[in-house]
């Protein structure tokens, strides 16, 4: 099916509408949260290697929203910034709050955790965009393929400082232990299409979600081997299904967070 | 009736070498490597550009500049550049000429070869010593990775490479 007659097909249409804003939402939400903690960063060059990873993020959701745009659903911008929380399909995984506290004021951010949700994060986007590069929609196909390209050094960054807190002190065994935890508990979402996951899983537009895990699994199997540790489960079925537009409370926080300068004035030009 | 003139590729991508890149002033697009493709129909002018870094801030700034560059050409008519992302930009199509404009903003241009375990090696950008560290492979912008000259002791910047082969 060429481009052309593939995007006037109403039902692959749909499916890819719905992947868009699935890719498009975790990146935001991910690249939001790397952004907070800019400036708290444990080591100088770890803040700017988070921040540099954040924006090259955020430039990965403009494309898709950019893409959603190109197909009739709105403006970028807006879509990006105004959808409400019960709209949104990103993972949980990347609305959760960083930590206690909150930036201004007094925060408490907790390292351990970011290591950990940014090394599971960026081994699932791996497996997802060396996918999305085969994909059945050409413009899509070619977005990951410069994604994979700067998703080689943010994994090459969160592989580092994973492997080596997981293999440090007993104290960094213990917290990344704990922060492992955390991340799995939320991590049910990350592969899952929700309720579209028929449409999408026959649309050639990526691989279906038993494969990519299986990918997954394997990718991280020889460090955890190495760590003589066991790889983590996904949990069968998600708390929330963030695919399904079902959210915790911190996406309510995150969302008034980021969208309060341009909610000041909707209409404003920028 | 008048007849429009016709332009010519060649006019466009000679206004497109002097369109720089908006921070490193000392380099044009052209160098960079970001010109797609250029066609021209009539005096109607299509320039597809190729973005280095999907999240790189200076895309925009860039587009509206080449626009606003074609647009100064009289035999011009209606000018449109966009982004393509296809063939996808890599660090190799800068040219010579490039590697000497980054070379005098401090910046090393990205190294042609990878050594079997993926690092990559650059000398400075200022004195051309290869006595040099990596203090941060990511920088103050997408593009640029952080280094220190032993010799000379000068921090200086390197393009970071990006390739398909990744």
């Amino acid at each position: 099916m060429s481009n052309e007659e593939a995007v006037m097909d109403p039902h692959y249409t749909e499916a890819l509408k719905s992947l868009l804003f699935q890719l498009a939402d975790d990146d935001f939400m991910y690249s939001f949260r790397g952004s907070e903690w800019l400036g708290l960063a444990p080591h100088i060059e770890s803040d700017i290697a988070f921040s540099s990873i954040s924006q090259d993020t955020m430039g990965h959701a403009a494309m898709y929203y950019k893409l959603l745009e190109d197909l009739g659903v709105g403006n970028a911008d807006k879509l990006a910034h105004f959808r409400p929380a019960n709209e949104r399909k990103n993972s949980i995984l990347t609305e959760r709050v960083n930590g206690q506290g909150y930036y201004m004021e007094t925060p408490h951010y907790d390292w351990a955790y970011a290591v950990a949700r940014n090394y599971f994060y960026t081994q699932a986007k791996k497996v997802r965009i060396d996918s999305l590069c085969e994909s059945s929609f050409k413009p899509l196909a070619e977005i990951a393929v410069k994604v994979r390209m700067e998703l080689y050094y943010h994994k090459m960054h969160w592989d580092t400082w994973f492997k080596q807190l997981m293999s440090s002190t007993e104290v960094a065994k213990k917290k990344m232990a704990d922060a492992n935890k955390l991340v799995m508990i939320d991590f049910g979402d990350v592969f899952s299409y929700g309720n579209r996951k028929q449409q999408i899983e026959t649309s050639g537009l990526i691989g279906s979600e038993e494969d990519l895990k299986e990918r997954w699994k394997k990718n991280i199997e020889p460090l955890f081997i190495t760590l003589q540790l066991q790889v983590p489960e996904i949990p069968e079925s998600p708390v929330n299904n963030g695919r399904n537009g079902d959210h915790t409370s911190d996406l309510d926080e995150g969302l008034a967070t980021l969208s309060e300068v341009c909610s000041l004035d909707s209409t404003a030009v920028w | 009736m008048t007849a429009t003139v016709e332009v010519s590729v060649e006019r466009v991508l000679e206004m497109l070498r002097n369109v720089k890149d908006p921070e490193i002033d000392s380099v044009s697009i052209f160098d960079l490597g970001m010109i797609g493709e250029v066609t021209t129909m009539g005096n109607h002018v299509y320039v597809a550009l190729l973005p280095t870094f999907l999240g790189c801030p200076a895309l925009e700034i860039i587009k509206k500049n080449a626009l606003h560059a074609i647009k100064e050409l009289p035999e011009v008519g209606e000018v449109v550049v966009d982004f393509i992302f296809h063939p996808p930009w890599t660090s190799d199509r800068i040219t010579e000429k490039g590697h000497l404009g980054l070379r005098a903003f401090g910046i090393a241009p990205p190294p042609q070869h990878f050594k079997e375990d993926g690092t990559w090696h650059v000398d400075c950008a200022y004195c051309g010593s290869t006595y040099v560290t990596l203090e941060n492979i990511f920088g103050p912008t997408a593009c640029r990775s952080i280094l220190y000259c032993k010799s000379c002791k000068n921090v200086f910047e390197a393009m970071k490479p990006v390739s398909t082969l990744m």
